[in-house]
């Protein structure tokens, strides 16, 4: 199981693997830091946004949007720093150095992320069959977990081909937080005596 | 107290310890409801995660390191230190705070386990422990993890059994027991820890063992853990149309594990590295032993045959992760020449390990087996108990003339080490090879272990079929025992007078029964320790309470901490002698209790083991 494999980009020029991990990794920290970007982030993820000028009808009352505590994002990245450096990695400019040498920090980063992510999430499919082949989906699926693509008409049943299974949390087992613990410290200072 | 709702078994590693459970009304004959305990742990400060293993080690912090409040636990608000995941890692970084191997300092001859000795090489103002209070620690901190996670169960109210290695003497399972007890456990039983893997491999089986043992059958248990090996031969037999198990011999205590062997590797990488300029600074060796021991599992283990070798990189330790990383490679033949050929080298069955283990150089205070080649010690073992089955029932054509070392028809293994298959493939080789040679049916593997918690899962449903339910290990004590007294050869000049060797307590005493002595009467000094050698052996089978030998060969008797009896002065004038017979007991727990008992009146004395690490050779008789 890798959940960072990533898709092609649906249109566009295909970037390169090194120009999707600067993108990639430049994507999760803006996210995190802004919460603007994160909104349209996740509005362009959801196909809910086209064009910023189609706008026609007046916006309804905002719906109640909940504000995730920083605590746990922030915990993850310490994870990701202790286990996997990846504040590190993504701090560094690649251009500075040769695939061979990104390649062997690279190895660090996989194992460690692949620790954190076995270590305290349970990460499933959401769809069992094989990416490639066809599936229906009936009246009233969950399109929370099944976004549709292409060609997208008519009514339920849909069938068509699965080219990407999901994936979906069973468990998270975050590490338990001491009360004062102060989270925004990832890595702390290390002097030696 | 209500009768126990669970059995819990605690593997109390060198490296790690487990808890497991079995939920005994749940659970019948084959079909066991039990699992492991997640621990809760510090894995970092301020932070506490539950692992089904938690680190033996303890770490004792600067009054500065942390910030107040970081070391909370589910169930303290502060604590003074760390034991653990978090002690593990900030230990690599500060070793000068760090107490590791407490397991092998309690079971050192050479120090006092009762003093705050702990860790090894502190500077004096790092506040100290003793080998027994970090026992203690670790099973305390089990114990309240237990209790946070079943408060309507509490720890002390169960069945508990404690694993120790089968070579354990009985000063060091003394102070198991001791430990458990200042930890808040209540009663508990000795368990042996290659009998606890067997008995875990019988449990996984759901009965389909008993097709895959037959009697006559010698199983041989290897554990090679992260800091000790063991093995144990069990015979199966059959009583009345069943099967009956029997441990007929352990090993020596070899302090030799997958540590040794992770570093060994370490050290080659690091001559590497050092040739083409590089030289790695000790938080950096820490780092690539950590990156050798994954790569040597993906080399040796399933699936690994086809590489022929594994990126190794040892990350910087500034901020600068590519800049400062260093890449290199472990070969195949290097994991080759240095573990398999290091540690498991194809030896004839007539190799012996160099240098005694007792007696090993001490390094770094530990006395560290010399020879690094489990095969030899494994050789070393079955020859010196050729003749472990000859006395029992059904085995007396199973021992051919012209044998030079006992043969056996399986083999189980234990440990992490084995999770690299071709180091257990080399044993076995190295077994079937000695075993060929003397004409004799190779060894089948026993498969199915569970290598790392195997041990903490046979406890827990040893404690089950203690009830009754299911087949149990026999053989009782391993060892006989003997005190030395003076020989009444005439004195003389000049000469020390020659020793003779009284057995105490034989071979193959089971839990609760006992032996008395009454050929021999001490004078004890009132008011005064009177201290004896004490002396076991693996081998002398034959030998009844009240043996008195003149002679044996060299390796049949070794010597342990002396043991000592205090008389108190009530109601005696000190100074004066009393005369004692003495009296030996395994007890429950399965500790070794001797005692002394004078000769008018029904009072007794318990006889204690030294555990200060200063052998004392006077004997006194009457």
């Amino acid at each position: 199981m890798n959940p960072q494999d990533s898709r092609p980009p649906d249109s566009g020029k295909p970037l390169s693997l090194l120009q999707r991990l600067s993108l990639a990794f430049g994507a999760f920290f803006g996210v995190l830091g802004d919460a603007a970007l994160a909104a349209r982030f996740d509005a362009l993820r959801h196909g809910t946004v086209s064009a910023p000028a189609a706008s026609p009808a007046p916006p309804p009352p905002p719906p109640p949007l909940k504000e995730s505590s920083p605590d746990a994002a922030l915990q993850l990245l310490a994870l990701l720093q202790r286990d996997a450096r990846l504040i590190d990695f993504v701090g560094e400019d690649l251009g500075a150095y040769d695939d061979a040498q990104i390649g062997a920090a690279a190895r660090v980063v996989h194992e460690g992320c692949a620790k954190v992510l076995r270590e305290h999430f349970s990460i499933v499919p959401v769809r069992s069959e094989a990416e490639g082949s066809r599936i229906t989906l009936a009246a009233g699926f969950d399109a929370a977990s099944v976004r549709l693509t292409g060609n997208v008409v008519g009514q339920a049943p849909f069938t068509g081909s699965l080219s990407h299974r999901g994936w979906r949390v069973t468990e998270v087992r975050l590490p338990r937080l001491a009360e004062r613990h102060d989270t925004r410290v990832l890595t702390p200072a290390e002097v030696e005596l | 107290m209500s009768a126990p709702r669970y059995a819990i078994g605690i593997d109390l590693g060198t490296t790690h310890s487990a808890l497991a459970y079995v939920d005994i009304a749940a659970s019948a004959d084959d079909a066991i409801f039990g699992g492991v305990l997640e621990v809760p742990q510090l894995s970092a400060p301020g932070t506490v995660e539950a692992l089904p293993l938690l680190p033996s080690f303890l770490y004792l912090p600067h009054a500065d390191e942390l910030a107040p409040g970081e070391l909370a636990l589910p169930w303290s608000a502060e604590g003074r230190d760390v034991v653990g995941e978090m002690a593990r890692s900030r230990g690599a970084t500060t070793p000068i705070r760090l107490v590791s191997s407490a397991k092998s300092w309690l079971s050192h001859p050479g120090v006092d386990r009762r003093a705050a000795i702990l860790p090894h090489d502190a500077p004096a103002e790092v506040a100290r422990v003793s080998p027994l209070e970090v026992s203690q620690r670790y099973l305390q901190h089990l114990r309240r993890a237990w209790d946070h996670a079943h408060p309507d169960a509490p720890f002390a109210e169960q069945d508990l059994t404690v694993t120790i290695p089968a070579s354990f003497d009985p000063a060091a399972r003394e102070l198991t027991v001791e430990a458990a007890r200042a930890a808040g456990c209540g009663s508990l039983t000795l368990l042996e820890e290659p009998q606890s893997a067997l008995y875990s491999w019988i449990q996984a089986s759901g009965g389909a063992w008993r097709k895959q043992v037959r009697p006559g059958d010698i199983l041989l248990v290897v554990d090679v853990g992260g800091g000790t090996s063991d093995f144990s031969l069990i015979a199966v037999l059959e009583r009345e149309g069943s099967l009956e198990l029997h441990r007929v011999a352990v090993g020596e205590h070899i302090l030799l594990g997958g540590d040794n062997m992770d570093l060994a590797l370490a050290y080659v990488i690091a001559r590497k590295l050092a040739a083409a300029g590089t030289t790695l600074d000790a938080w950096q060796m820490r780092a690539l032993t950590y990156a050798c021991r994954s790569a040597k599992e993906r080399l040796l283990g399933e699936g690994g045959e086809g590489r022929g070798a594994e990126p190794i990189v040892v990350p910087s330790r500034g901020s600068k992760l590519i800049k400062g990383s260093i890449r290199t490679e472990l070969t195949r033949d290097e994991v080759t020449a240095t573990l398999l050929d290091g540690f498991f080298p194809q030896v004839e069955a007539a190799a012996r390990p160099l240098g005694r283990v007792r007696a090993g150089l001490a390094q770094l205070g530990l006395p560290y087996a010399q020879d690094a080649a489990v095969t030899r010690h494994l050789a070393a073992f079955l020859g010196r108990q050729l003749g472990a089955v000859a006395e029992l029932e059904g085995f007396a054509d199973k021992v051919e003339p012209g044998a030079s070392l006992i043969h056996p028809t399986a083999l189980l293994f234990n440990g992490g080490v084995f999770k690299s298959a071709a180091m257990a493939e080399r044993t076995l080789a190295a077994l079937n090879g000695w075993l060929a040679a003397e004409g004799a049916a190779p060894a089948r593997l026993l498969a199915g272990a569970d290598l790392d918690l195997a041990v903490a899962r046979g406890a827990a449903y040893y404690g089950h079929v203690r009830r009754g339910k299911g087949v149990r290990i026999r053989g009782g004590t391993a060892f006989a025992y003997y005190i030395a007294v003076e020989s009444t050869m005439p004195a003389v000049p000049g000469v020390e007078p020659a020793v003779q060797a009284l057995c105490v307590a034989p071979f193959g005493m089971e839990e609760g029964s006992a032996a008395d002595v009454p050929e021999l009467v001490l004078g004890l000094v009132v008011g005064e320790p009177v201290s004896f050698r004490f002396f076991a052996s693996s081998v002398r089978r034959q030998d009844v309470v009240g043996s008195l030998l003149d002679a044996w060969a060299g390796d049949e008797l070794q010597e342990l901490d002396a043991i000592s009896a205090t008389l108190p002065p009530e109601g005696r004038r000190p100074g004066d002698v009393v005369p004692v017979r003495l009296h030996a007991r395994v007890t429950e727990a399965g500790t070794l209790e001797i005692e002394a008992l004078p000769l008018a009146g029904s009072e007794r004395w318990k006889v204690e083991y030294d555990v200060r690490g200063d052998r004392q050779e006077s004997a006194e008789t009457t």
